[in-house]
């Protein structure tokens, strides 16, 4: 019995501390996960084209929020699930979605050309931009930001293979702070709240 | 009524205050943060050939409770925490908002691969007292 007691008296001591206020870990107020201190986001590398004209370049959007995922155009789920989420939270941005920049980087440039991902960006959003390159472009942008990207052989030896790749998406802020990480799976609703919050970012 | 008994009684109730208090007393805490540290030199004692081990292979989260994975990079190389690559200096915060099992990548750990389990906060008696006696046993072993 005394040996009880004290467990749960040493429960009730350990635990008081428990009870303090708690503090604002996330000032911010991001759904997505926070770096802190923010750094400037990764420059790309040299020729990684893009969709809409030249190279793709963080500079091009000083000023807009930026979103930049790494898919490709074959993916048969996430791809399609979180460039529809994106197109979803720009229209509930309302005005603000032309502070807004989602930016797509294929990790398949051998079936993702320019025209490809062109077409397959504007069934989403029109103002979406794609990036394509040679494999070394791609894989040293992708390490810089710290995304994977593995071809997968198709069963059987077939020709339609797959990819695995990272199904986070960066946000980079007004001034080109890499901000934040959204892991896959938030809603439009998510990703309109933080890019109102960044927008809002003095 | 004899000295020995009447410690024992007092005990008791003690011990069924403190219990009734770890059943119904409302869970909360100072932090949501359930935080790790890659300390300094740990690419430096990986390339040395050492097995270093950072995170555990598991990390258990209670929503609401501690549900904010932080990780702190202390070392001089950027490190990469799932699709996170954290720079020198820099800290990531990842809250959670739904209860569910996350598997995660990481070059941080030795094995390569970790997995965050997110759980419901307690809601029964039971499952208070059982998060309270968890959180001492972890600052025990700290």
């Amino acid at each position: 019995m005394n040996r009880v007691a004290c467990s749960l008296l040493a429960l009730a001591l350990a635990a008081a501390p428990a009870f303090a206020l708690a503090a604002d870990p996330n000032p911010v107020g991001l759904k997505a996960g926070v770096f802190d201190p923010p750094q400037p986001a990764a420059d790309f590398p040299a020729g990684v084209h893009a969709t809409d004209h030249g190279d793709l370049a963080l500079a091009r959007w000083h000023g807009k929020v930026v979103l930049l995922l790494f898919g490709f155009t074959h993916c048969p789920a996430v791809c399609p699930t979180t460039l529809a989420t994106l197109a979803q939270a720009r229209k509930l941005l309302g005005p603000d979605a032309s502070a807004t920049q989602v930016v797509y980087v294929t990790v398949d440039p051998e079936r993702d050309d320019l025209a490809h991902v062109r077409r397959y960006l504007a069934a989403f959003d029109p103002s979406f931009v794609g990036g394509t390159g040679e494999p070394a472009v791609l894989a040293q942008l992708r390490k810089r930001y710290g995304a994977t990207a593995q071809k997968i052989p198709a069963a059987g030896g077939g020709a339609d293979y797959g990819m695995s790749h990272s199904t986070t998406i960066w946000l980079i802020d007004r001034d080109g702070r890499l901000r934040a990480l959204m892991p896959f799976g938030h809603s439009a609703e998510d990703f309109a709240h933080d890019v109102r919050q960044l927008i809002a970012l003095k | 009524m004899n000295k020995g008994l009447a410690a024992s009684l007092g005990l008791a109730v003690a011990a069924t205050a403190v219990a009734g208090w770890a059943a119904f007393a409302p869970l909360s805490v100072a932090s949501r943060d359930e935080p790790f540290e890659i300390p300094k030199g740990t690419y430096a004692r990986r390339m040395a050939g050492d097995k270093v081990e950072i995170l555990p292979n598991r990390i258990d989260l209670t929503l609401g409770l501690n549900d904010q994975l932080l990780l702190r990079n202390l070392d001089d190389v950027p490190q990469q925490f799932g699709p996170v690559l954290v720079m020198p200096g820099q800290s990531f915060r990842l809250p959670f908002e739904k209860a569910s099992t996350y598997g995660f990548d990481c070059t941080a750990h030795a094995s390569g691969q970790m997995t965050v389990v997110v759980a419901e906060a307690p809601a029964t008696p039971w499952e208070r007292i059982a998060w309270r006696w968890d959180r001492l046993w972890r600052k025990t072993r700290a």
